[in-house]
């Protein structure tokens, strides 16, 4: 067998191990489908008149403009989870035991991703049905879903290599839960749950240059007017960005975690 | 020989629920750690929903300009039920760890044990509601007045008994850490089921609904009237009337399964 074909093969391993990981515990399948899920019934019912303001983008309904904001949510929690199974993982010996076996290194940290972008495919057809059930209509067809559901899922990648590369340099699981919060900020800084140019200084000027700002925007255009070039282009620039910062990342505390057993 | 009077029951209960408030304060000043995420959850949403639905309030129908003062009453107790359900998670700890067995063994009547748990998250509760109340003043939230103020802590307070009674309910039933999410989601359910983000009459249909039936709206209210209008004793009493049903209720269902708890 070829080291790809052996890589690959630990990879898949290791990516439905964390897939079954997440399914089976509660704390961490919560925040990627009942919190967001639950959110974006009360803010769809709660702000949903926010839809008559002057300035608001036209839409079918504010379930339809939220769709985006829901998937971005339960991305950036799946990477946040799958940051803290990586961490336990570091805490119960199972991650040595995988360094001293004879496989590549970086399939270890690529498995953890392929697990985390598979719940972010997840998540993005979860919240597709429940938009589709509720009467949101996708103005971008298939095409235009299937264009969402691929951002989300290389989001999610991003995100989890962020999660991953900190889980590697603390080896703490408390740690990567800690930054819970802070994926709440970088979510209610975003233009995720409302259009940028209605929010609130100085929330509003930081969501113009938040990086998920273009990546929310880039999967609400299939959903709530149709495929829209640019906004696709931004969202794969920042999308892109975020690989390379996550993977370079991940590289370094992947390194160190060796270095320091 | 001289015989010692016994010492009255009510007194030892007092003792044993002063101890178990004096250890869950303890937890506090030995690990600061352990508040912080009670205190950042609903900071962070408070400055959050600020931001982003702040420009609701120019849809009109709101009591007030501030959108700052409609939804801090809404953050001061989110954070009440965070550390409610904070309080469930620290006894499914406890039981894991084997504690709880050891207080069930104690003499302790097991709504001594109960209301310890419970107090101390009532007085918990005071923190991370300050401190939003705190971010709240320096954003230009209207201050309540003296009797809007004491109103709305004694919801806080009220409403973290609530949360504590849930999570120890549920703690208890299902004797595992794991069972921490329904504890948050429920809470978080209950509190934001209602006109949390926007008067009744801008909610959608169906959340107008569950808001009317939610007795949690009626806390809202009670919490909410000094931030954004005068006090009225009309506006007070069905929140109060809430929380007592809650309470009992919810404290019926936490004692019946601490006594269902068998060492």
């Amino acid at each position: 067998m070829t080291s790809l074909a052996t890589s690959a093969r630990v990879v898949r391993a290791l990516g439905a191990r964390s897939i079954r990981q997440t399914f089976r515990r509660p704390q961490l399948i919560s925040p990627i489908i009942v919190f967001p899920t639950l959110l974006l019934a009360i803010q769809t019912g709660g702000a949903g008149a926010g839809i008559e303001l002057p300035g608001f983008p036209p839409v079918q309904s504010f379930l339809q403009f939220m769709l985006a904001g829901s998937m971005m949510q339960s991305m950036m929690l799946a990477g946040n989870s799958g940051g803290i199974a990586f961490a336990v993982d570091i805490e119960m010996g199972f991650t040595d035991r995988l360094f001293a076996a004879p496989i590549p290194r970086f399939a270890i940290v690529l498995g953890r991703l392929a697990g985390t972008a598979a719940l972010g495919l997840f998540a993005s057809l979860w919240f597709f049905a429940i938009g589709l059930i509720f009467g949101a209509h996708i103005e971008g067809g298939v095409p235009g879903a299937l264009l969402a559901m691929a951002l989300v899922t290389t989001s999610a990648m991003g995100v989890g290599g962020i999660g991953a590369a900190i889980a590697l340099r603390t080896g703490s699981a408390s740690v990567v839960q800690g930054l819970f919060p802070l994926v709440l900020v970088v979510l209610f800084l975003s233009s995720a749950f409302f259009p940028q140019a209605l929010m609130i200084e100085p929330a509003k000027t930081i969501a113009e240059y938040n990086p998920l700002s273009f990546i929310v925007e880039g999967v609400r255009e299939p959903i709530i007017a149709g495929i829209d070039a640019t906004q696709t282009l931004e969202a794969v620039a920042a999308i892109a960005g975020l690989l390379v910062f996550s993977i370079v990342l991940s590289a370094r505390a992947l390194r160190h975690r060796l270095r320091v057993g | 020989m001289e015989a010692t009077a016994p010492i009255p029951a009510w007194r030892n209960n007092l003792a044993t629920i002063a101890a178990l408030m004096v250890r869950a304060k303890n937890e506090l000043v030995r690990v600061p750690g352990a508040a912080i995420p009670g205190v950042l959850a609903p900071t962070i949403f408070f400055l959050g929903l600020n931001g982003v639905f702040g420009g609701l309030i120019h849809l009109g129908g709101f009591d007030t300009s501030s959108y700052e003062s409609f939804i801090v009453p809404v953050s001061m107790l989110q954070g009440a039920g965070f550390t409610g359900a904070a309080a469930g998670v620290n006894l499914a700890r406890d039981y894991e760890q084997g504690w709880v067995d050891r207080l069930l063994v104690s003499p302790a009547p097991r709504w001594v044990l109960l209301s310890g748990n419970v107090l101390a998250a009532s007085l918990r509760a005071l923190i991370p509601a300050t401190f939003v109340l705190a971010i709240a003043f320096v954003l230009g939230a209207q201050w309540p007045g003296v009797d809007g103020l004491v109103i709305c802590y004694l919801m806080v307070m009220a409403m973290a008994a609530v949360a504590a009674c849930w999570g120890s309910m549920l703690a208890l039933r299902y004797k595992s850490q794991s069972a921490a999410p329904l504890m948050q989601a429920g809470m978080m359910a209950l509190v934001l089921l209602t006109p949390a983000y926007a008067p009744l009459a801008l909610l959608q249909p169906w959340l107008e609904k569950v808001a009317r039936i939610n007795p949690v709206t009626q806390v809202i209210e009670a919490a909410r009237q000094g931030f954004i209008g005068s006090v009225t004793w009309a506006d007070t009493w069905p929140g109060l009337l809430a929380l007592a049903g809650l309470l009992v209720v919810l404290g019926a269902l936490a004692l019946r399964e601490m006594r269902r708890t068998n060492v």
